[in-house]
């Protein structure tokens, strides 16, 4: 239902998709123009999804235009050379496919999910907007008013997103990560037609692209099309990602909200880490078995303790999000029980993490997490989605297609001490910001 | 053993430009030697197995004053069964990689698992488990309470959902229909244990019981499963049919002011039931009104030529005993009235004026090309088996179903869309601080 999905960077629908694959047996090669190609055939239904990546996202917007990466994204819709304003999603559509888009901090995708026969003609498509977009005026105002409605509802509505927003600031002194993908409401406001044209030119060509097919289609079979439609785009500048690094973090950041609109106290705290690019060895992989270990599922130690024991929290959820181009996060959330406040749920917390900082976790911890997690690689193959939505974010996230396909071993390869070094590296308070929601009383009250 | 099998191959006749789609599924019905029927497609590519089930009865069927308890149910169902208590049932889940879910609808209460192959006979005895022998004990019952609760409060003030809340009371009033499925902090908290058992015992029966499977399992070994799984179910009897409601259309503006920068808007009014024999055209005029994402009237004139919304959408939503369209839209408080303006006049246009064959034909071709898209994973393919029975529409359904869409006519679209359409009629809820626009009365 939902035009143009922005992924947040430690969603939860990332996590659940971060590198849970292995057996996907994707096909690969580059065009001469530096254009990756990935297919990875599923006969399941003569059907296939086709998605192009572009490896930029919020992080790499000029300063002071926040929001222009996302926003380009939309425009993307508006028309080309041989495609009139707002025509591509009704040609899609008219030949019974589907299509949409997403922006992150790392990436921006367009797929389209059409039947087989239809493939070369979403490939033409595609491969034209890559350099032949035009914008003008009369499209682009009325769409940044649309970006501004999609802000509204996404977060001016919602004291939860507000507060995310705060969040990321606090953890990101200095690094992009620390701007809202949706870009912040005064900058949207004066983003222009020139900003998304120059931000376009730099950043679409086909050497910062990457192309995957999935479904009834072979890398042999698509050759042919990929050579002709996106072959014989010219090479564009080469392209350097540069961001400002975190400084050394001195001090633990809290942010707090409260607001009528709130009935439910929650609190969360997300840790800035290492992500699958900067980590040492096996570091990305014993966070995820952290994660799990921590917060995953009923049998998990939050789970237990808070909910189960203590009946102090109605849920405890951990995530870890590995597949950043920069830096990793590695997040809790735990919503209280009855009256229970704030401050006596995070002292259950902070025991607990403590607890499994300092002693020990057991081998069958370890095992049973990594088989729950390795099992989520075989459903992933249940899907025509899921194989191309996760290769891209690796892929465009300095990762291999070879680690992915490791990915269950190197999971399984995680050892006690890995975790336990993982978790003393990882969960330090200055690294982090504490985050609580609060009902705000109203006036009668 | 009755099989069926059914071939699909789409071949649509289509002047613009034509969409050849096969589905490519074996749809065969399997009943097992206790009399359990289900429609199974079978898939080895991937050791997955996906199973989707219902019972016809569901949140309508809570009593007065203790709204919620379906959900209550599906909330209780995998929180411990016969000799295994909360923590070793979730426990079990856990270590064979199930996925277990129960949920409650208004009209149904269904469920679905999906287990890796190799796990399949212990997933399906603790599935036979939660469904033959919930224990609902003391602890994880204060627990899941204490969980429905929070969610509510959480629901409370979202807008959007607010506005349903309102807009489903305003128009059904004290019926079933009116109330909100997960029920209110006083009805949840008014549930006993006793609620639960008399709703798992009086509604989980053989009798109202529809099955839909997808994946790598074949039919003789899906037959035995079956009875394995449902097997013990008592028989069950016929339900009783609910009252059909007598629906509010006053064409009432309810304002719900909230201090908001953004209005939440939903707006509807009576339309076609899944049994109407119009529903086909009924449909494509929903799609090309205001259904089905970007290409629809109601987006091109509020997003795109205004950049009013950011999305703004019809449906229709047929009930077993009444049918409804409706429309959701959110604009910043200024501009609402805009919206709602321009929504009204698309649904009175398209209620007086007849569309091209173009248009026609573009939404057909939409409606039949992108279907068989969804079926991408065996847990959409097992959802729309039971989904197709949930409707009645039979096992030739999804065989036939690309030549109806195909056989409407666009004098039809005109007399359905009249039929069906008056803005007149729209009870609209805006929550938020809407300028220019003010509670009916």
């Amino acid at each position: 239902m939902i035009k143009f999905l922005l992924v947040a960077l430690s969603s939860m629908a990332l996590f659940s998709y971060s590198g849970r694959t292995a057996v996907f047996n994707p096909e690969t090669y580059t065009l001469s123009n530096g254009m990756q190609v990935v297919v990875v055939t599923n006969r399941s239904a003569p059907a296939v999804v086709q998605m192009v990546w572009y490896k930029v996202g919020a992080a790499d917007e000029p300063r002071g235009q926040s929001g222009i990466a996302h926003f380009l994204e939309h425009l993307m819709f508006k028309g080309t050379k041989y495609t009139p304003p707002g025509e591509f999603s009704k040609i899609v559509a008219r030949n019974g496919g589907t299509d949409n888009a997403f922006t992150s901090q790392d990436f921006t995708a367009y797929y389209q999910k059409v039947a087989r026969s239809k493939l070369e003609l979403v490939m033409k498509l595609e491969a034209e907007r890559m350099t032949k977009l035009v914008l003008t005026d009369k499209e682009v105002l009325p769409e940044r008013d649309v970006v501004l409605e999609e802000r509204s509802s996404r977060t001016d509505n919602s004291p939860a997103a507000q507060l995310f927003e705060a969040q990321q600031t606090a953890l990101y002194l200095n690094h992009p990560y620390r701007h809202p993908v949706i870009g912040w409401e005064h900058e949207i406001r004066e983003l222009s037609t020139e900003n998304a044209l120059r931000f376009y030119k730099k950043f679409y060509a086909p050497n910062n692209a990457i192309l995957i097919v999935s479904g009834d289609v072979s890398l042999e079979e698509i050759k042919p099309l990929a050579e002709k439609h996106y072959g014989s785009i010219s090479v564009g500048a080469e392209i350097v990602r540069t961001r400002s690094a975190e400084p050394k973090h001195r001090a633990a950041r809290r942010v707090s909200l409260s607001s009528a609109q709130v009935r439910q106290p929650s609190l969360s705290r997300i840790y800035i880490t290492s992500c699958y690019r900067t980590a040492q060895k096996r570091e990305a992989y014993a966070l995820q078995v952290l994660a799990e270990i921590l917060g995953g599922g009923t049998r998990s130690r939050l789970y237990r303790s808070l909910v189960l024991e203590q009946k102090k929290a109605i849920s405890a959820s951990v995530w870890y999000n590995p597949t950043a181009l920069d830096y990793g996060e590695f997040g809790i959330s735990v919503t209280p029980r009855d009256n229970l406040s704030l401050a006596q749920i995070e002292r259950a917390l902070d025991r607990e993490l403590l607890e499994i900082k300092t002693k020990s976790i057991s081998a069958d911890e370890i095992k049973r997490a990594a088989k729950k997690l390795t099992a989520e690689a075989v459903y992933a193959r249940d899907s025509l989605m899921a194989a191309p939505n996760i290769i891209g974010r690796a892929l465009t996230t300095g990762q291999s297609i070879e680690d992915l396909e490791e990915w269950p071993e190197r999971i399984m390869s995680v050892r006690v001490s890995d975790v336990v070094a993982a978790a003393n590296k990882t969960l330090v308070l200055r690294n982090s910001v504490t985050s609580l929601l609060t009902p705000k009383k109203r006036e009668g009250q | 053993m009755k099989k069926c099998f059914i071939r699909l191959a789409v071949l649509a006749v289509l002047s613009v430009f034509p969409i050849k789609f096969c589905l490519a599924v074996d749809i065969k019905e399997v009943e097992s030697k206790g009399g359990i029927r289900a429609w199974l497609v079978q898939n080895p590519s991937v050791p997955v197995i996906s199973m989707s089930f219902a019972f016809r009865s569901g949140a309508v069927s809570d009593p007065a004053g203790k709204e919620g308890r379906a959900q209550f149910v599906a909330s209780m169902l995998d929180e411990g069964a016969g000799d295994l208590n909360s923590e070793e049932f979730q426990g079990k889940i856990e270590d064979l990689s199930v996925r277990l879910r129960f949920r409650a609808n208004l009209e149904t209460f269904s469920g679905s698992i999906q287990t890796l192959k190799q796990n399949r006979a212990e997933a399906f005895k603790l599935l036979a488990l939660a469904l033959n022998k919930p224990r609902f004990d003391q602890d994880p019952f204060l627990r899941v309470r204490a969980q429905l609760s929070a969610s509510l409060m959480l629901d409370q003030e979202e807008p959007d959902r607010i506005a349903s809340r309102v807009w489903y009371r305003s128009v059904f009033r004290n019926h079933p229909y009116g109330r909100p499925i997960g029920g209110t902090l006083a009805s949840i908290s008014k549930i006993n244990r006793e609620d639960l058992v008399l709703f798992s015992n009086s509604f989980f029966s053989r009798k109202n019981l529809l099955i839909g499977v997808a994946g790598d399992i074949g039919p003789d070994e899906l037959s035995m499963r079956l009875d394995e799984i449902f097997g013990d179910l008592p028989k069950g009897t016929d339900r009783e049919m609910l009252a059909k409601p007598e629906i509010q259309m006053e064409g009432k503006t309810i304002v719900v002011e909230k201090s908001l920068p953004q209005s939440v808007a939903l707006f509807g009014h009576r339309g076609f039931k899944r049994t109407d024999p119009e529903w086909y055209a009924a449909y494509i005029v929903n799609r090309i009104l205001g259904g089905g994402g970007f290409s629809s009237r109601l987006m091109e004139e509020v997003r795109e030529k205004r950049g009013l919304a950011y999305g703004v959408y019809s449906w229709l939503n047929p009930f077993e005993s009444v049918g409804l369209i409706m429309g959701s839209v959110a604009t910043s408080n200024s501009r609402v009235k805009d919206s709602l303006d321009i929504i009204r006049g698309e649904w009175r246009k398209m209620s007086e004026l007849s569309i091209s064959e173009e248009e026609l034909q573009e939404a057909k071709n939409y409606i039949n090309g992108s279907f068989p898209l969804r079926l991408d994973s065996t847990r959409r393919i097992a959802q729309m088996l039971l989904a197709v029975q949930v409707n009645r529409l039979g096992i030739e359904y999804l065989n036939r179903r690309a030549s109806i869409i195909n056989s409407v006519t666009r004098d039809q679209v005109k007399t359905v869309a009249k039929r069906l359409l008056d803005p007149g009629l729209f009870t609209v809820v805006v929550v938020g601080k809407p300028a220019g626009i003010s509670s009916s009365q």
